[in-house]
């Protein structure tokens, strides 16, 4: 019997001691609490294991569990090889390729996408939260039907027209299909229509422009909901595979998740190094998690709680 | 305000009504790049199904051949069955452990429910592309974490060969999933959770129901709006899972031993980008949507039915 298990069966051990004393309050607590730390230690067991990892020398990397014990870390099991592995020059049919392209590529394509998503999404869902118009209703359903058709059946369409308009093979071509979205609309909508129509009314007699209003009155009003899209439509381009990896052809154009898929198969001896790939991949949607945590819950479930 | 309301029932704000351009002129960049990047590929989606393509600039009239060619296809059967089965493990094994998660940390403090809630949430800042590759290490015979965690715990599977026996590739990809997702469909049913009427649970209680049959009878029919939200939007999750497979299964582009792991949008990427055939890949997407609005469909149905009891 090994530790772990000793320890799993010391902490049944006290949960039916706690029942047998009659105290079911705090064995049921005792249990809630047991449990979803367990879970938790799951859940971040393989971040553990995969930040040990990357700094961990390749003849050790399978040798340890996660760090090997402190009075053996030195320069031979412990080091920074893998990234440098990583960021040293790759050839590649255009010329030598560095890991920082990528990086960058990543970061233009996620960054451009998500600030025109926000500028175009928050502009269309004040109109159709605060304007009535001819063709309104008309738009709202057709808005509402196309969310139903699945993004998978226009992917081989959608390759032929970037194709044709020959933005195939450029980030141009990823970020500009992806401007604007439909769900990005209809949650800009939810968040405008609790905007007052006296302020928008005061703001216009005040002789304030229309797109005046938008920027300086309704914008403020909605940031929250900006924040958490912004989140989400970054996490969504930053991770995104699936398009990229059609559209883009060239070694140096690549997006990171497209990279890291290719460097499963080129680095299969050498794990460390598409391993650390991963690590400072995963770094700026922390970061930006972190920094808009709360509105990102509250933005998240706020359409399917309401509704 | 009151009396124009009533003179004017069919503008209840009762406010000048703006009778500019300014709603078409914000709306316009939605409906512009929606013309020309979705309704025009839509249409080009429903005539591509019926050609024969050999990359994206040749193409021949084949009628309803590629349909017939998908369902005598036997990888394509095994790919819907794969898929098929995959949905109904999100369903009745994902959503049960999410909703059970949800339950323990909806009781806890708010401090330690926030530490707890970002923890569970943590992987789907990831993505399925990282996870896939940092699974395929995880579930290395003998050295892999997945492998020796089972090792230590239950005394088994440390040589088990997660990714080539066609056995255990299905319960990896699931495995993989539950860590990936668990914690995301958590966050909504926490969130429903806390809409949930506290009298209810209370007098329910003081009539004697244990807390199981709380749970079933008055809880869970309070939040099925967010039940039926979720179990939609994981089905139609299910139905498009891609990357997690081709990641784990890099060497054989998620197909897997005995297309163990192949699933509709593998085949369907294989198909219409690695063999260029636009018009087979066309065809296995109208299967996919015909597939995904029939479950709404049905979801939605049956969450009336519920609804009226």
């Amino acid at each position: 019997m090994n530790i772990l298990q000793m320890l799993l069966l010391a902490l049944f051990v006290v949960y039916v001691g706690f029942r047998l004393l009659g105290r079911r309050r705090v064995a049921s607590r005792f249990a809630r609490w047991t449990l979803l730390t367990l879970g938790a230690v799951v859940v971040l067991a393989p971040f553990a294991w995969l930040l040990s990892a990357v700094f961990k020398d390749r003849s050790v990397l399978n040798e340890y569990i996660f760090l090997p014990p402190v009075g053996l870390w030195s320069e031979k099991t412990l080091n920074l090889n893998n990234f440098r592995e990583l960021f040293k020059a790759r050839p590649s049919l255009t010329g030598p390729v560095y890991f920082w392209e990528y990086v960058l590529n990543s970061t233009v394509y996620a960054t451009c996408t998500t600030v025109f998503q926000i500028f175009f999404c928050s502009l269309g869902g004040y109109a159709l939260a605060k304007y009535e118009f001819r063709g309104k209703k008309a738009l709202t359903l057709f808005m509402l039907g196309s969310m139903m058709i699945p993004g998978v059946l226009l992917l081989a369409p959608l390759y032929k027209m970037v194709v044709d308009l020959g933005l195939v093979d450029s980030l141009a071509g990823l970020i500009i299909p992806g401007m604007v979205g439909t769900y990005g609309i209809f949650l800009f909508r939810q968040a405008c229509l609790a905007v007052p129509n006296e302020m928008i009314d005061a703001a216009r007699l005040d002789g304030c422009g229309e797109f005046g209003i938008y920027l300086r009155l309704v914008m403020p009003l909605v940031r929250p909901m900006a924040a958490a899209f912004c989140l989400v439509c970054f996490l969504g381009n930053w991770n995104a595979f699936f398009v990229p990896n059609v559209f883009l052809h060239s070694q140096d154009k690549l997006t990171l998740p497209v990279v890291l898929n290719l460097y499963l198969g080129e680095f299969r001896q050498d794990q460390g190094v598409f391993l650390a790939g991963t690590t400072l991949a995963m770094i700026p949607p922390a970061v930006l998690f972190f920094a808009l945590q709360k509105e990102f819950i509250s933005g998240l479930t706020s359409g399917a709680v309401k509704g | 305000m009151i009396n124009s309301v009533a003179q004017r029932p069919s503008r209840p704000q009762g406010r000048p009504r703006y009778k500019g351009k300014a709603p078409y002129v914000f709306l316009s960049p939605y409906v512009v790049l929606t013309a020309v990047f979705f309704a025009v590929p839509f249409f080009n989606a429903i005539m591509l199904a019926f050609y024969e393509t050999n990359g994206p600039r040749s193409r021949a009239f084949v009628g309803l051949a590629n349909f017939v060619f998908l369902f005598r296809d036997s990888t394509f059967r095994r790919a819907l069955l794969n898929t098929t089965v995959f949905a109904l493990v999100s369903v009745f094994l994902q959503l049960p452990l999410s909703m059970a998660l949800a339950l323990l940390l909806n009781a806890g403090a708010a401090r330690v429910k926030g530490f707890f809630r970002l923890v569970f949430f943590s992987p789907n800042l990831v993505g399925q592309v990282l996870v896939g590759i940092l699974f395929s290490v995880l579930f290395t015979p003998r050295y892999g974490l997945v492998n020796r965690g089972f090792q230590l715990v239950l005394h088994w599977g440390l040589e088990t060969r997660w990714l080539s026996d066609p056995r255990f590739i299905m319960p990896a990809i699931v495995l993989a999933s539950l860590w990936l997702w668990v914690g995301f469909n958590m966050i909504y049913f926490l969130a429903a959770l806390q809409t949930v009427d506290k009298t209810l649970q209370e007098a329910a209680r003081i009539d004697g129901a244990n807390p199981w049959q709380i749970f079933w009878h008055v809880t869970l029919p309070s939040m099925r709006h967010v039940v039926v939200f979720v179990v939609i939007m994981s089905v139609i999750g299910s139905y498009q899972l891609f990357e997690l497979p081709l990641t784990l299964l890099s060497e054989s582009y998620g197909f897997g031993a005995n297309d163990a792991g192949l699933t509709l949008i593998t085949y369907l990427n294989y198909r219409a980008f690695r063999a260029g055939d636009l018009g087979l890949g066309s065809a296995v997407g109208w299967v996919v949507a015909v597939i995904i609005f029939f479950i709404s469909l049905i979801q939605i149905r049956l969450g009336r039915v519920a609804e009226e009891d």
